[in-house]
């Protein structure tokens, strides 16, 4: 069937923010399916609250809300814009249960809008356990004993059904597995039951017969309304059942099956999407394989887009998410084109003759309590993946793509911890699944365990098993060439260990000297890596499109001449993980689509599969390579660029700019030597100095002594950080002394030798960031954000908002003339981040960063202004005044950033905020209200704040005036306020009445019993800082996250939400208009009532 | 554990091109030199199917799925009495992980004397095939030492497949019977039929007598059969005038369905041109089109000719959406139908499965 008619206006509802289960590929998917529907024509109207992503740029969609994922504002989205259809399969589980919400309330056929791409029945019998195990069953596929519950009851009595344990507990309509687990016991059992049903949408658990051990594969289909139907890619889990395939290690294509087994599983998997009623587009199916008797169960089927599409996508160069947007609005597969070859059909099987392996990237050090152990429930916060013409490579390019220090698997000296391990410590990890087990596996075999013995230990197919053997074995192969000379003279030798993936990092190790000897050595004798094209068919027909990978075990494809263009080679991000995420990846894509624009061709750079940036459509070439030096040179003179970016993908780059200075590399924008003064100390101090802005007092110490004599003279509170880390990694306020001396031990491990940083911490002060872009003569303002969480908690953690609402006028001037001092001194080209605090009416520095920032996607989005692209653009030389970009905008509303939390998915780890970042994503709030704005972006964080109910309520002291007009208006809107006993008596005192409880060491009654009987739904909380935050407070906050209460923490966060409540009151609803209304400031004029903004520029 | 790096690194076997390209591995397989037609196969499961399809015979094939024997062999898998290839290539072959697995791969190429060599560039190989088309080569894995140019002449030299009728050499050299208790009888010509084709025979209720390539027309009409089956097979149909010749006399009298070298036959006797495709189709991912129900079936493929030109009395059913060449034919007026793809798959996807049902409706309807 030929494209629709009879739609013509398409809803597409986005992801939201990044968290675990749910990271950027659906960026990647709902990009490629806004450019694949308005290239075809339709109307995109789209809604996603994530800031940071490529498909909320404005010119992405026809109409972009960014606004909170919840019914009541996609109804009013609707109401609005009557879209003729609505997409949901694009934008991960919360696009499809959001259109099931819509769908079941009667939205939908109200206003006569259409679900495509999967129908509400079709999702209902995928998602609803119970269902999808009856129509499986109706299929006659083998299942694991198991029954659904909605009570504690209830799921004892399956468990006895079942009668053997483990058990396996899943809840029902949940992302990434939240809340899932195994239990090995009853107690653990009842524990984790308990949970499932509190994070299950529809209070349902499914309890299950245990498949821990078995194999685990997974089967990307497309299908479309004529029932053709294609696997697109098959992934097999190298760490088997019991791991959630997001924190396994998968490798694509499966490797284990023979045609038969494989073939088996082609068919039942078409089956099922026949059988669910999948019309249209991309689904998965996940199978478990007993490895001794090959009985196969169907475990899953998600009827969307999934993470793994993504992957699937960009492991095949097969455009999942774009082919499904078209299948949805009427194409058929044999209709649409292959890009890649550009005259096959996309209605094919891709044949792959190269391995991809995925790792998934964990950030447990930033939730130290938390557990390592990987089961149902993923932990992972990002994942790389990496291509090799056999396993061993694409394992060790995978390992070394991580960017966890490691260079391959293992043999580059960071074993230590591994080796030493006793052998009973040894046996335990390999039996306990966790993220390093894979350098636990070689350490066993280094130590002469046979593939036998781990294969029991780890329950790891031998298949995989047997590769790592024969690495660790091949280590003394290498060494035994002696010198790097050796291997140099052994020309057949230094090959066979670059075609099983070694790094020269991994061979400087084994032969004692350095990374550029390797690489000049290997240089030397011609020994340089092949580039294969990704290009679906193994080879069988040309690919036009320019996607590649490294080998040395190919001599690949000559290098593609570009008509006349200058190469620019961007170097993305890598692997997501807290601190750096989708926010350089979008950076990334703006300047690629900025230069691309303006007649450059772009060699992107990435190892991160989720990513826009790893679109092959996003660059003129796209290189799928580990961010790493010996990876980068040879692509960089293999296109004879004349410049690399390194300022737009986080640290990653950032690290690596000196090496690719040094090896020749022409760093464009602001250059390496000034991005390294930015992070000297005197330097900086003398800057600061020269230019006329204080500092918090500082010192540097490289030792434990040094550290304590610099704090004693800066005086405690103290903040001490690494220097080189992005997200706050390591980063503490130390009180006193003996906190300092623990935290300085640490740090020591975190940066590697490089300084550690002390600075006074300034308590009370309210933390400003600025972002702006600079051709290296006009410096403009992109926007200033005011934290609304004190200082002393992340940037990256804190709530934001633009324009500022607390800060003077006179102030802020201060501001922009520092931000033009500072980037003329560092000689910026390109972007500059500052973060400065306000205190007592003075204004402190505290850090200037020469690069993209996490902010600049959300200034972007807040102003209309792609500050990336400007940037790329003066990088390569264009003035701004060329461009269009001379003045700061200062919008007429205010933009709100609020960061969103894994804490559920962490059990036991403190949920206490710190300078340490320890969020996952962001979402954004938009609205000509303050209050309103701020507002949203709670319920966009998914913590909506009550409109009606019970608060509580503890202030400090000195918030105590202010809030006594709070707490009257919630009493006047009816709310029953809660409070500890002295707020309770100020607010008696003012008049007004409050039901009085302990504090909670105090006694009880206390805000603990409140939150455990679910008597308040809010709670409102600012505490003295000054000191460590209290056992007290710790406990408050880590019981409300696990029962979802929302938290404010600040006056000036009570203060917009209260304000915010009222104009919401008074109108009724949200407004809701589209970022391009908002850009062209055709939105109504800001009401006058808005007393909070000091800013009179507006 | 021995992993044979040096001999890795060695990579003293090579495969020589009559074009004079040569690609360096090391021998895998039975330690024999062979002179060969070099194609490429791009499906990633099915090597011992591979190994075993009697179509393959005078072929060396190489496999462009890189890591290879992971699941090691099992009899069950097999698609033909022994192996016909002439050699094997493959990027890395690995020890069996599977629990169905009796044999390695490499052990039972060498049980069957079939040489094989690993460590080549088989990308670079498929690419130069791809751009050059299909050669003749010469596989030098023996120990005997060998120059590259005298393998390159040994290539050069050898009589290749086009004018070659290797189904002789493939057939089976006595009839025998399948399912004897089966409702229709079918007397299936084997120019090099697969296990699965008979398998597939079968589960319609089919008798099937398997009979030589050579047998003609009115022995197998004494036989009495309720259809014809015109198996697959090896090398070039126009060698097969004998074949031709009892297709023609059989057309009209009993139903006929054919695969492949069969399809070739049928095409060929009904007055069809046929031709030798650039690098030919092997693998198990092309697009076929199925022109009556407008869908699209993901079928395995192996052939290098392929029909062109149709006359009149045959209607064109399939088409392969990558070049668009010929999939499948219909007679008008006759009770006989065929296609260039292999509906029993193994290796490769089912989706056609159905064209055995398909024959069988035939049979039941005439």
């Amino acid at each position: 069937m030929p494209r629709r008619t009879d739609i013509h206006k398409i809803l597409l509802i986005g992801s939201g923010p990044i968290i675990i289960g749910q990271g950027c590929e659906f960026d990647y998917s709902g990009t490629q399916a806004c450019k694949a529907l308005r290239k075809d024509g339709y109307e995109v109207v789209l809604i996603n609250s994530n800031p940071a992503t490529i498909m909320t740029d404005p010119d992405m969609a026809d109409r972009t809300y960014i606004e909170p994922l919840t019914a009541g504002i996609v109804h009013e989205i609707i109401r609005r814009e009557r879209p003729d259809a609505l997409l949901p399969t694009l934008g991960g589980q919360t696009a499809l249960n959001l259109a099931m919400e819509l769908e079941e309330s009667g939205i939908l056929r109200r206003y006569n809008v259409e679900l495509i791409g999967a129908s509400a029945v079709a999702i209902r019998l995928a998602e609803d356990r119970q269902l999808f195990k009856e129509s499986m069953n109706g299929l006659g596929l083998d299942m694991p004993r198991s029954g659904s519950a909605h009570t504690l009851q209830e799921a004892e009595a399956v468990a006895g059904t079942i009668g053997s344990w483990p058990l396996i507990i899943r809840p029902g309509f949940t992302l990434g597995g939240t809340g899932g687990g195994i239990a090995q016991t009853p107690e653990e059992f009842a524990d984790i039951v308990r949970r499932g049903l509190d994070a299950s949408l529809n209070s349902e658990v499914l309890i299950e017969e245990s498949l821990l051990g078995w194999k685990e594969f997974e089967m990307e289909v497309m299908t479309d309304s004529a029932g053709n139907s294609v696997i697109v890619c098959s992934i097999e889990n190298l760490d088997p059942m019991g791991v959630h395939t997001g924190d396994s290690i998968t490798i694509a294509p499966i490797q284990t099956l023979s045609d038969a087994e494989y073939q088996a599983m082609r068919d039942d998997s078409l089956r099922v999407l026949k059988t669910i009623g999948v019309q249209t587009g991309g689904a998965n199916v996940q199978w478990a394989v007993h490895p001794e008797t090959g009985r196969r169960i169907i475990i899953e089927m998600n009827p969307r887009v999934s993470r793994s599409s993504a992957l699937a996508s960009k492991a095949t160069g097969f455009p999942i998410a774009k082919i499904a947007a078209l299948l949805a609005v009427g194409y058929n597969l044999p209709e649409l084109k292959n890009d890649i070859t550009g005259h096959t059909p996309s209605c094919f099987e891709p044949a792959l003759d190269y391995v991809v392996t995925k790792i998934p990237r964990f950030t447990f050090e930033k939730f130290p309590n938390a557990d390592t152990t990987l089961g149902t429930q993923m932990k992972s916060v990002g994942e790389v993946m990496a291509i090799g013409r056999n396993l061993k490579q694409s394992m060790q390019k995978a390992l070394r793509s991580l960017e966890t220090g490691r260079f391959g698997f293992g043999a580059d000296g960071r074993d230590a911890a591994f080796e030493q391990a006793e052998d009973l410590q040894l046996q335990a990890e390999l039996a306990r699944p966790n993220a390093t087990r894979i350098f636990y596996i070689r350490a066993a075999f280094r130590r002469g365990w046979s593939v036998q013995r781990v294969q029991e230990l780890t329950g790891i197919d031998v298949y995989f098993l047997r590769h790592l053997a024969e690495l660790a074995a091949f280590e003394d192969e290498i060494a035994a060439a002696d010198t790097v000379s050796g291997l140099e003279a052994d020309f057949p030798l230094f090959l066979q260990a670059k075609e099983m993936g070694y790094s020269d990092r991994q061979l400087a190790y084994l032969l004692h000297c350095s990374e550029s000897d390797v690489r000049t050595a290997r240089e030397r004798i011609g020994l340089q890596p092949g580039y294969a094209a990704v290009d679906t068919c193994a080879g069988e027909f040309e690919a036009l499109t320019p996607y590649y990978y490294s080998s040395y075990n190919t001599r690949g494809e000559a290098p593609r001449v570009s008509d006349d263009k200058k190469s620019i080679m961007i170097i993305g991000g890598g692997p997501n993980r807290i601190g750096q995420g989708i926010e350089f990846d979008y950076c990334c894509c703006q300047a690629a689509a900025a230069l691309r624009r303006s007649g450059y061709e772009v060699i992107m750079v990435n190892s991160n599969p989720e990513t826009v940036s790893t679109d092959y459509d996003t660059s003129d070439k796209l290189y799928f390579e580990p961010l790493t030096l010996e990876d980068l040179l040879p692509i960089y003179k293999r296109e004879h660029c004349c410049g690399a970016i390194v300022q737009f993908g986080g640290q990653t780059p950032l690290n690596l700019a000196q090496q690719l200075k040094a090896a020749g590399v022409n760093i464009i924008g602001t250059s390496p030597e000034h991005i390294a003064l930015a992070e000297d100390r005197n330097f900086f101090r003398n800057l600061a100095k020269e230019i006329g802005i204080r500092q918090p007092e500082n010192g540097i110490a490289c030792t434990v002594d040094e550290a304590l004599y610099e704090a004693r003279r800066i005086g405690y509170p103290v903040l001490v950080r690494p220097s080189y880390v992005l997200g706050g990694r390591g980063m503490v306020i130390a009180y006193k002394e003996s906190e300092l001396r623990y935290f300085v031990e640490q740090a020591t491990i975190v940066s590697e030798g490089s300084p550690i940083l002390i600075d006074r911490f300034l308590e009370n002060a309210v933390e400003l960031d600025v972002d702006c872009v600079s051709d290296g003569e006009v410096t403009v303002i992109g926007g200033i954000l005011e934290h609304v969480e004190p200082a002393g908690i992340h940037s990256g953690d804190s709530a934001s908002v633009l324009p500022p609402v607390t800060i003077s006028h006179e102030i802020l001037d201060k501001v922009r003339t520092f931000a033009h001092d500072f980037a003329k001194a560092l000689h910026i080209c390109g972007l500059m981040n500052m973060q400065l605090a306000v205190k007592d009416g003075e204004l402190y520095m505290i850090e200037v960063n020469p690069r993209a920032s996490r902010t600049v996607p959300f200034v972007s989005k807040s102003i209309g202004k792609s500050l990336a692209g400007l940037a790329a653009m003066c990088m390569v030389g264009a003035k701004l005044r060329q461009l269009g970009f001379t003045e700061e905008v200062k919008p007429p509303y205010y933009a709100v950033k609020e960061a969103v939390f894994p804490f559920i998915k962490f059990p036991g780890a403190d949920v206490t905020l710190s300078p340490e970042m320890k969020s996952t994503g962001e979402v954004m709030s938009i609205d000509r209200d303050w209050g309103l704005a701020y507002l949203k972006s709670q319920m966009a964080a998914g913590t909506e704040l009550p409109d009606s109910g019970s608060v509580f309520m503890s202030v400090k002291d000195s918030d105590k005036e202010l809030f006594v007009p709070l707490a009257a208006t919630l009493q006047h809107y009816g709310f029953t306020i809660y409070a500890t006993i002295g707020t309770s008596t100020m607010l008696y005192n003012a008049g007004i009445k409050t039901r009085a409880v302990y504090r909670i060491s105090r006694g009880r009654p206390n805000v603990l019993d409140l939150i455990r009987d679910r008597e308040i739904n809010w709670i409102i909380n600012t505490s003295e800082s000054g000191t460590s935050p209290m056992l007290d407070e710790t406990q408050m906050r880590s019981q409300a996250v696990a029962a979802g209460i929302p938290i404010t923490t600040t006056a000036s966060g009570a203060v917009a939400a209260i304000s915010g409540l009222e104009e919401k009151m008074s109108f009724g609803r949200y407004e809701v208009y589209s970022i391009q209304e908002y850009h062209r400031h055709l939105i109504p004029t800001p009401n006058k009532k808005d007393s909070t903004t000091t800013s009179s520029t507006l | 554990m021995e992993y044979g790096w040096k001999a890795k690194r060695e990579r003293r076997a090579f495969l020589a091109l009559a074009d004079g390209t040569v690609f360096r591995g090391y021998s895998v397989g039975a330690p024999l030199d062979t002179p060969g037609e070099v194609v490429f196969n791009t499906g990633m499961t099915g090597y011992q199917e591979i190994t075993t399809d009697p179509s393959y015979a005078g072929q060396i094939v190489t496999l462009t799925s890189p890591e290879i024997g992971n699941y090691g062999c099992t009899e069950q898998d097999s698609e033909s009495r022994s192996c016909f290839l002439s050699a094997l290539v493959v990027h890395e072959l690995n020890p069996p992980a599977n629990f169905r697995s009796e044999e390695a791969l490499g052990t039972y190429l060498q049980r069957h004397g079939i040489p094989a060599i690993a460590g080549v560039d088989t990308r670079a190989l498929t690419l130069h095939l791809r751009t050059h088309g299909t050669q003749r080569a010469y596989l030098h894995v023996s120990n005997s030492p060998m120059d590259e140019s005298t393998a390159i002449a040994l290539a050069a030299v050898w009589e290749g497949l086009d004018g070659q009728d290797y189904a002789s050499r493939v057939t089976t050299s006595n009839a025998y019977e399948i399912n004897p208790q089966g409702k229709y009888r079918i007397v299936a010509y084997d120019f090099g039929i697969k296990y699965n084709i008979l398998r597939s025979l079968q589960q319609q209720n089919m008798q099937v007598l398997v009979v030589p390539a050579h047998t003609t027309a009115a022995e197998v009409l004494r036989m009495r059969p309720d259809g014809v089956f015109l198996s697959n097979g090896p090398a070039d149909p126009s060698a097969l005038g004998y074949a031709q010749q009892a297709v023609r006399e059989l057309l009209g009298r009993v139903p006929i369905m054919g695969i492949c070298l069969g399809h070739q036959l049928l095409g060929l006797a009904c007055g069809a041109k046929c031709h030798r495709l650039t690098f030919g189709h092997h693998g198990c991912n092309h697009p076929v089109l199925n022109v009556r129900t407008g869908n699209v079936d993901i079928t395995s493929q192996n052939h290098n000719f392929a029909l062109w030109d149709l006359p009149s009395c045959l209607e064109l059913t399939h088409i392969n959406l990558n070049d668009n060449s010929i999939e499948g034919i219909r007679h008008r007026s006759e009770p006989a139908f065929s296609v260039q793809f292999h509906p029993e798959a193994a290796p490769g996807p089912h989706d056609a499965g159905a064209l055995f049902r398909d024959f069988k409706m035939l049979i039941e309807n005439s």
